[in-house]
């Protein structure tokens, strides 16, 4: 048996260890270890509850913009404020073009070098790569010129014997079974979606000022003021059309590029449909509010429960039921090691028992990570795409069924080979063609409000603090990108007495619980082949299915016992 | 237009473009630093060069959005910084190795690129507990960021975290997070506040560095002066408002719809130095104000102590008018706010290589006439 140690963790965002014993040329144990620790639920403490979403925002940037969310609807639940339904179009919108541009980037930027291998296009024809790129797609950009002159772009570089951020992969892996043709058309799309990225974000420059870090959230509401007559005004009919200009674009390369080379990609590595299955339950607190943020049944994507990967049954959530354990991580609770606590009761002291660095091994026995371990009633669940998919296509959302039954037929496959590897994979990308088909008519429901002259963007009943009562405490669900995303704040005169917030990545990448139950990374990794110990490719396809987010995934709750200097204001 | 250099097409073909699409990236490398024409050959010659310079990024106490916002660059796209501009071997968020491949990247580069590699730093560093709180392949950020910046060329802080420690250090920073200058003192550094930065700063500092072999001049806190130099408020597209007395008084009002001036909500602009109001963000397409949120500072030292409560209005604002001539102001934009970097960058790269040699200087008023300490 040998220890197999991965660490960075790259093309995730955040600092994320893998340590797994390897026999027999298979994973038969793994842990999970997040390795940086900040403290943002400290430095939130006693600062103006109004302000929170900006200093949360930071705990991600590839997450840009989840935890804003998050933070301003626990303010607005613990003081009772309504948004004004033009708030809530603008939020879904850009929460709806974040899912877009995330998935497509984590796909092709963060994902797509472990199927395809770079140096494999060399030996390419470009000419059958125009044929194959035509047959699976209408997208234009196919002809045999351009992907000789992409060929020609790898060839260059490959001979500057400086392959840039290529320079340490994985190229001629065994691993690797993409015919060259297909290498080349996903290098081709690397390029452009890099390109489609950019471009695409720019919603979130109109709706927020600035992508990564918006700035156009308000508890109450959201700073774009809408106008029909004003040109000053930050939404108006001519920034409508340009909003729905950009978001169009979206459909076309979702159904025309992402979603073709997915399945292409898949059809290539069917095995994987039978690997990297996470604990089998799956958690969603559903996503995108047709209406009042309460009215939790008219959801976009449904709130529910899958247990056991049993679909045919969606549980309720009861958020009570989430409770965290530090037995493997580097806290310590009052109570002891083996219990868990729930995120309103959640305690955090920050205690690093691990090995002196520089260190070859963690001590997996005793703790061994920043993060804590999210159960849900005692149960792992697993978060994200995969989740959502499942609970939507579960609760019978007809649009989800359709799409995912549509999938699995052209993949010819059961709805258990979901539970895997390409699974996520596939169910991200379905996801993302989901609300690719949605988010334009989203602006046009903002555009006929305004056309109607219902211009409220924003509630400022409760804006002065002179009109909260005197403490407070609420919560924030929603579903980033990643998964179940939750913010917890307690006020007291007027300030932030506390606050919690329990994260996608932790819930995935978190390590053991103090029942000794593995975490989903953790569960995953095992019976994962491994053709060659000393180049893992195979533990980075399991890991990046689940999109890591490693900053969101450190945090640390109420330090009890520890009190730092309130700020002065 | 200058000859262009001979060896044009060899080096086209050695970036695998054609040679009218290599002489289109040099000339938007010199549109991006805004040179005279007469600049052109020596771009052209500076990125014809057989072998590429080599650049290394390390992420610590971050959140990727300096990595987030480098990849939104649009002038000059990201594909070319990163695969024809130059060699990008390390950068965990993108890089296609992992662990041991990364680590022995860095490795290599730290060794054999010794005194020749440019390193960029994102987020802070902590110094608490012996460094427990960021390690990366059992190596505690601390100990890389030793041993890679001092080994490199010339190191680029980006956001405020690798600057001065950021939100990471904020009050009551509990890991001891500080910036890359104070981690490894006596390193050359040059910080690209902001948070994140603006990719549009960077690009142009690192090609003005590949071209001319020396970063562009900077002020006293190592920020380079064309990007750091003017305050907010006197380029922002609702001055007009300000001066004229018109201000939003309450979020959603009359004032919010018609673009009035923000100050009465907050707004920092007029205490805060950067080039977000004339360069702004993804492909010029917006900033803050112009989504209707007050400016933050969040180019400012040490901002998330110093600016906030973020709500909370600027007690005294100096009165400086449309009256006032530039001069009194330090070198800001005159005339219009037209929203492309080359406006002021113009002004700015001349200025900065003939301000290099009267040594550096403060770029006017705002957060610099502050004390240095938060309130906390």
């Amino acid at each position: 048996m040998a220890r197999m140690v991965v660490d960075p963790i790259t093309r995730i965002e955040g600092h994320l260890r893998v340590e797994a014993q390897v026999d027999g040329g298979k994973i038969t144990d793994a842990w999970s270890s997040g390795t940086m620790f900040r403290g943002i639920e400290l430095i939130v403490q006693g600062r103006d509850p109004r302000e929170a979403w900006l200093w949360t925002q930071r705990i991600c940037a590839v997450c840009t913009m989840v935890h804003a969310l998050a933070s301003v609807r626990a303010v607005e639940n613990a003081l009772e404020i309504e948004i004004p339904n033009n708030a809530r179009i603008v939020r879904n919108l850009i929460s709806a073009s974040q899912y877009i541009h995330d998935h497509i980037v984590h796909f092709y930027h963060l994902h797509a070098l472990d199927w395809v291998d770079i140096t494999g296009a060399l030996k390419a024809d470009p000419a059958k790569t125009s044929q194959l790129a035509q047959s699976i797609s209408e997208w234009p950009v196919s002809s045999t010129a351009y992907f000789r002159g992409v060929q020609d772009r790898v060839k260059a570089l490959v001979e500057s014997r400086q392959l840039s951020l290529f320079t340490s992969g994985y190229w001629g892996h065994p691993a690797y079974h993409l015919p060259p043709e297909a290498d080349l058309l996903a290098v081709a799309h690397y390029l452009q979606a890099l390109e489609f990225q950019r471009e695409f974000i720019r919603i979130h420059a109109v709706l927020g000022g600035k992508n990564p870090h918006l700035q156009s959230y308000l508890v109450g509401g959201m700073t774009t003021a809408i106008d029909p007559n004003w040109p000053d005004a930050p939404l108006n009919p001519e920034r409508l059309d340009f909003l729905v200009q950009v978001a169009g674009t979206a459909k076309k390369f979702v159904d025309q590029v992402l979603i073709p080379d997915v399945l292409a990609v898949a059809g290539f590595y069917r095995g994987w449909f039978s690997l990297g299955m996470g604990p089998g339950n799956y958690l969603s607190y559903g996503a995108f509010p047709q209406g009042r943020i309460q009215d939790t049944a008219r959801y976009f994507l449904p709130r529910g429960i899958i247990l056991n990967n049993d679909l045919s049954k969606v549980h309720p959530v009861d958020p009570n039921k989430v409770s965290e354990y530090v037995t493997h991580s580097w806290y310590e609770y009052t109570e002891g090691n083996d219990v868990s606590l729930a995120p309103a009761k959640g305690e955090t002291n920050p205690k690093y028992t691990g090995p002196k660095p520089p260190y070859q091994f963690l001590n997996v026995e005793e703790k061994y990570s920043w993060l804590k371990a999210p159960r849900y009633d005692n149960y792992v669940m697993e978060v994200g795409p995969l989740s959502r998919m499942l609970v939507a296509y579960a609760a019978g959302q007809p649009e989800v069924k359709a799409m995912v039954d549509g999938a699995l037929a052209k993949l010819k496959a059961p709805p258990a080979a979901l539970f895997s590897t390409l699974g996520r994979v596939a169910a991200r990308a379905l996801e993302t063609q989901l609300l690719a088909n949605h988010i334009v008519g989203w602006i046009e429901e903002l555009r006929d409000n305004m056309g109607h002259g219902d211009l409220q963007m924003h509630n400022g009943e409760k804006w002065e603090p002179d009109s909260w009562p005197r403490s407070a405490q609420g919560y924030g669900l929603f579903e980033a990108p990643r998964g179940s995303l939750g913010h917890w704040v307690e006020i007291e005169d007027t300030l932030i007495k506390n606050y919690q917030i329990v994260v996608p990545s932790t819930w995935n990448a978190g390590p053991r619980d103090g029942k000794g139950q593995r975490g989903p990374y953790e569960t995953a990794l095992l019976e994962t082949p491994i053709a060659d110990p000393e180049r893992p490719l195979e533990v980075l396809r399991t890991i990046h299915s689940f999109d890591p987010c490693l900053a969101c995934a450190v945090h640390v709750t109420d330090a009890r016992g520890r009190t730092y200097a309130r700020r002065e204001i | 237009m200058s000859p262009l250099h001979e060896d044009l097409p060899r080096a086209a073909e050695r970036r695998g473009v054609s040679r009218r699409d290599f002489l289109q990236f040099c000339s938007l490398m010199v549109t991006t630093l805004a040179l005279p024409t007469r600049y052109m050959d020596k771009v052209v010659h500076a990125l014809s060069q057989t072998r590429r310079p080599v650049l290394v990024w390390l992420e610590f106490q971050d959140c990727a959005g300096n990595t987030e916002s480098m990849i939104r660059s649009s002038h000059p796209p990201v594909a070319e910084v990163v695969l024809n501009l130059l060699s990008w071997e390390y950068h965990e968020t993108i890089m296609a190795g992992a662990g041991k491949q990364a680590e022995a990247t860095l490795e290599r580069v730290v060794k054999e690129e010794k005194g020749k590699y440019i390193a960029v730093v994102e987020g802070s560093i902590p110094t608490a507990d012996d460094g427990v709180y960021c390690t990366i392949a059992g190596r505690t950020a601390l100990d890389i960021a030793r041993e890679v910046c001092t080994n490199a060329a010339a190191n680029i802080a980006v956001g405020a975290c690798a600057w001065d420690g950021g939100l990471v250090r904020a009050n009551p920073n509990p890991t001891g997070a500080i910036g890359l200058q104070e981690a490894v003192p006596g390193v050359k550094v040059v910080n690209l506040g902001g948070c994140p930065h603006n990719v549009a700063n960077t690009a142009a500092v690192i090609v003005h560095y590949l071209t001319f072999h020396e970063m562009p001049a900077l002020d006293q806190y190592n920020r380079p002066l064309f990007a750091y130099g003017q305050l907010i408020h006197d380029q922002c597209e609702r001055r007009a408002h300000y001066d004229a007395g018109r201000f939003v008084e309450e979020w959603g009002d009359e004032g919010s719809r018609k673009g009035w001036c923000l100050y009465k909500m907050g707004c920092k602009g007029p205490e805060a130095t950067y080039n977000c109001p004339s360069v702004r963000w993804n492909d010029g397409t917006g900033w803050p104000v112009k989504a209707g949120h007050g400016c933050i500072a969040c180019a400012a030292y040490r901002f998330w102590d110093w600016s906030s409560p973020f709500y909370k209005r600027l007690p005294k604002v100096p009165g400086f008018g449309v009256d006032v001539t530039a001069e009194d102001i330090g070198w800001g934009v005159v005339g219009t706010v037209a929203g492309v970097t080359a406006v002021h960058a113009v002004g700015s790269v001349i200025r900065s290589r003939k301000s290099k040699l009267e040594g550096p200087k403060a770029g006017g008023a705002g957060e610099e006439s502050k004390p240095a300490s938060p309130k906390a």
